[in-house]
């Protein structure tokens, strides 16, 4: 179901499942003591993200996304979750199908549309495309198209985090890692314990780069959490099919020296309630974590997939799970009482906010999308050299020698 | 003969070599049963099995690898490549090992794969899925690079690949996967590796490419004025360079344009202009022109055609050159 209807009560549980499942009667959860405006903050986060997938499959059929394009619906609460467990300046970096994570970083869908469009306003002025958001203000480095490679750079962001912590915050005047450069003019506030989270997929875990990181962070004790986003396919390829142990993906991790859990990525509230302690506990004891976090994707691997490597009925079942649906239902329930997956009903919000919150999104998006398509494209004159260096490089072929024929060496 | 497209003739030399040699074998990220990213290994898992025509897992050094392996005690393994800029990870197999046993083995061992892997831009595909990095492979002694313009080519060139005792990598011009038809034969037969074609001859000056930018040059050859006779060659093998072809022609013409998508510095290009003036440099009567890419980051699509030599500007420095 997508968030523009809305979502019917999935079947209540008996309150002996409740009992079973430690939800009634026990200590309040992690996600119980939050605030209602924090959990409806969620499920807007989820329903934004997946009103912007829907402009951005209709965009790109209309051919005015070009590249390639993943679309993250179905995985919404594997970003919306694991991301309100950290702080906002722990760092980020991911895979190539990063649109979730770049909109709950804090990118404006505007920033992030346009940058599809292959746009000046996008995050990287249309140079990074969908595969690759930048977001340095909002602490990610980036979505990475290369499967499995930003293992190692969630590895050195932790590095460096702990290094700041460690040693940088002792050494009096020593430099700001912000890409400020040095920090004469602007004193150093001390940096706190940082967890960095690194996303990947699960056609990831097969390439080596995965493995070698793992044993850094393990040796070195890096602050990590490896979140695997296990839809269950690469690309075509199920996991069964591609990688071993896909039963029990936790022993690689303890192969490395890292205690990892399992996770049903599609319940919200239940996956922030293992996962806030187990980062918290990352980010206590400065050690790495490793997250099988089971998730779907709806729509086929990339935009052009005939997806013959799944049934109907398969999407179908886990779309009756659906993430969104489950966390509305949750707020819609009436305070106290038992709802879906096991949770108590916050009673928090009715059906007429529900669907003010679906107007407000799909307008925000609709925003989104005429700014991209307002926004100026890059001039290769102006483009096609800057940023590739960090200062203006010499000798390099100059594209006036060819450029629309204003100069050619031997003219 | 039928009219195929590249990715049918490409299909129906593997198939015949698969049907020929049951040393041939297969190995890729989703080449079985979903024929490939491009669908070029379409239907060869059904036909020849999984046993051989093997789904891998995600693991570009790993697929590499195990193919080298494989080669090593006699197989004939023709492993893909999803597109060229995962050729990263697989590259400390292809450079370190694939290219070095031979030599390192004193000839007792060597490595008879072929690695097939699209390349270039012009599908509208994101960065790391447009490059040209075929420069970086012919300088990497121990290897041979071919890259093919057309349907019946490149049948003839994948078959001499997958017979050849040594290491190729076996570029496919995305761009032109589907771009237009040619007859092919269809009986087997070959094309040798490191022999240039001239597409089209000519007197007064030479025009070298290769891969999907042969057909800019082709179009480029419209622009130009009737009594301006050009040769186009095709180059087909990177390396090794068919220098016979090129020197005679540069000797005839007197003037030479290089074109190619990669960036200029560096790129092969630079080779060819090198062999030019040390074989005819007495017969030269203009510097020799390079329309390339630029030296950048292949850009992401809105640039992408900024980027890629065009007939436009290739007309541009034939002209040039030829009024030097
Ligand atoms: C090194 C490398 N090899 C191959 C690819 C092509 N490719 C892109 S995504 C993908 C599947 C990845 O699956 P997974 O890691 O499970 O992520 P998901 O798409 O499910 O989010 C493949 C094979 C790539 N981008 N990089
Ligand atoms: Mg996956």
């Amino acid at each position: 179901m997508s968030a523009a209807t809305a979502p019917t009560m999935p079947k209540m549980p008996s309150s002996e499942t409740l009992k079973q499942a430690g939800r009634v009667g026990s200590s309040p959860t992690p996600s119980q003591l939050l605030p209602d405006a924090t959990l409806i903050r969620w499920l807007r986060d989820m329903m934004l993200i997946r009103e912007f997938e829907l402009r951005t499959m209709a965009a790109y059929q209309q051919a005015k996304i070009g590249g390639f394009c993943h679309i993250y619906i179905g995985q919404e609460a594997t970003v919306v979750g694991t991301f309100a467990a950290v702080n906002h300046d722990d760092p980020v970096v991911t895979a190539y199908r990063d649109h979730g994570h770049a909109l709950a970083r804090g990118m404006t869908p505007e920033a992030c549309m346009a940058e599809m469009y292959g746009k000046l306003h996008g995050c990287a002025k249309g140079k990074g495309g969908s595969m690759h958001m930048f977001d340095r203000p909002n602490h990610l480095y980036g979505g990475h198209g290369i499967v499995g490679a930003q293992t190692a750079l969630g590895a050195g962001l932790a590095f460096a985090a702990r290094y700041d912590w460690e040693v940088l915050n002792k050494a009096p005047g020593a430099p700001v890692l912000d890409g400020s450069g040095h920090p004469a003019d602007r004193p150093r506030t001390p940096a706190g314990k940082k967890v960095c989270l690194c996303y990947l997929g699960d056609g990831a875990l097969n390439q080596g780069c995965f493995h070698e990181s793992l044993n850094l962070a393990g040796l070195f004790g890096l602050p990590v959490i490896y979140v695997v986003e296990n839809n269950g396919y690469s690309m075509g390829t199920s996991i069964e099919r591609g990688t071993t142990m896909a039963h029990n993906l936790v022993l690689k991790a303890a192969g490395y020296g890292i205690e990892g859990i399992e996770i049903d990525g599609l319940d919200l509230l239940s996956l922030y309630d293992k996962f806030k302690p187990y980062a918290d506990r990352c980010r206590e004891n400065q050690r790495p974590g490793f997250v099988d976090l089971k998730t779907y994707r709806y729509q086929g691997h990339s935009m052009s997939d005939p997806q013959k490597y799944r049934t109907k009925e398969e999407v179908q079942k886990y779309q009756e799970r659906d993430s969104i649906d489950r966390l509305a239902a949750v707020l819609m329930s009436p305070k106290g009482e038992p709802a879906v997956g096991g949770h108590l009903g916050r009673g928090c919000l009715s059906e007429e906010q529900f669907k003010d919150m679906q107007r407000e999104i799909k307008e925000e998006v609709r925003l989104a999308v005429e700014f991209a398509e307002q926004s100026p494209s890059p001039e290769a004159a102006e483009e096609l050299y800057t940023d590739v260096y960090a200062n203006p490089q010499p000798g390099l072929s100059s594209i006036r020698d060819y450029h629309h024929g204003v100069r050619n060496s031997l003219l | 003969m039928a009219s195929l497209t590249l990715v049918q003739a490409i299909n129906l030399a593997l198939t015949q070599e698969m049907e020929a040699d049951d040393r041939v074998v297969m190995l890729g990220e989703d080449i079985g049963k979903n024929g490939g990213v491009f669908r070029v290994t379409e239907g060869l898992q059904a036909r020849f099995g999984a046993d051989r025509v093997i789904d891998s897992p995600l693991a570009e050094s790993g697929i590499i690898g195990t193919a080298i392996g494989m080669a090593m005690a006699g197989l004939r393994p023709v492993p893909e490549i999803q597109f060229e800029g995962f050729l990263g990870p697989a590259y400390d197999q292809i450079v370190n090992h694939a290219a070095r046993y031979r030599t390192r083995s004193r000839g007792s061992v060597t490595i008879p794969i072929t690695i097939r892997v699209p390349v270039g831009g012009g599908i509208h595909a994101p960065e790391l899925h447009s490059d040209s990095p075929e420069a970086i492979y012919v300088h990497t002694p121990g290897i041979k690079v071919v890259m093919p313009s057309s349907p019946y080519d490149a049948k003839g060139l994948l078959i001499s690949a997958i017979r050849d005792p040594d290491p190729v990598i076996f570029f496919e011009p995305k761009r032109i996967y589907r771009a237009f038809r040619e007859e092919v034969p269809e009986d087997e037969y070959t094309i040798p590796i490191g022999k240039a074609k001239i597409v089209e001859s000519g007197n007064d000056l030479t025009v070298i490419s290769w891969g999907a930018t042969v057909l800019q040059c082709v179009e480029a050859l419209d622009k130009l004025p009737e009594d301006l006779s050009v040769e186009l060659i095709d180059l087909r093998t990177c390396y090794p360079i068919d220098q016979d072809c090129l020197i005679e022609s540069v000797n005839k013409t007197g003037r030479c344009v290089i074109v190619h998508e990669a960036p200029k510095t560096c790129g092969l290009g630079a080779e060819i202009a090198t062999i030019i003036q040390e074989h005819c440099f007495l017969s030269l009567r203009a510097p020799v022109q390079r329309v390339c890419g630029f030296d950048t980051i292949m850009p992401y699509y809105k640039l992408e055609l900024e980027y890629l030599p065009n007939a436009d500007r290739i007309a541009e420095s034939i002209l040039a050159c030829a009024a030097y």
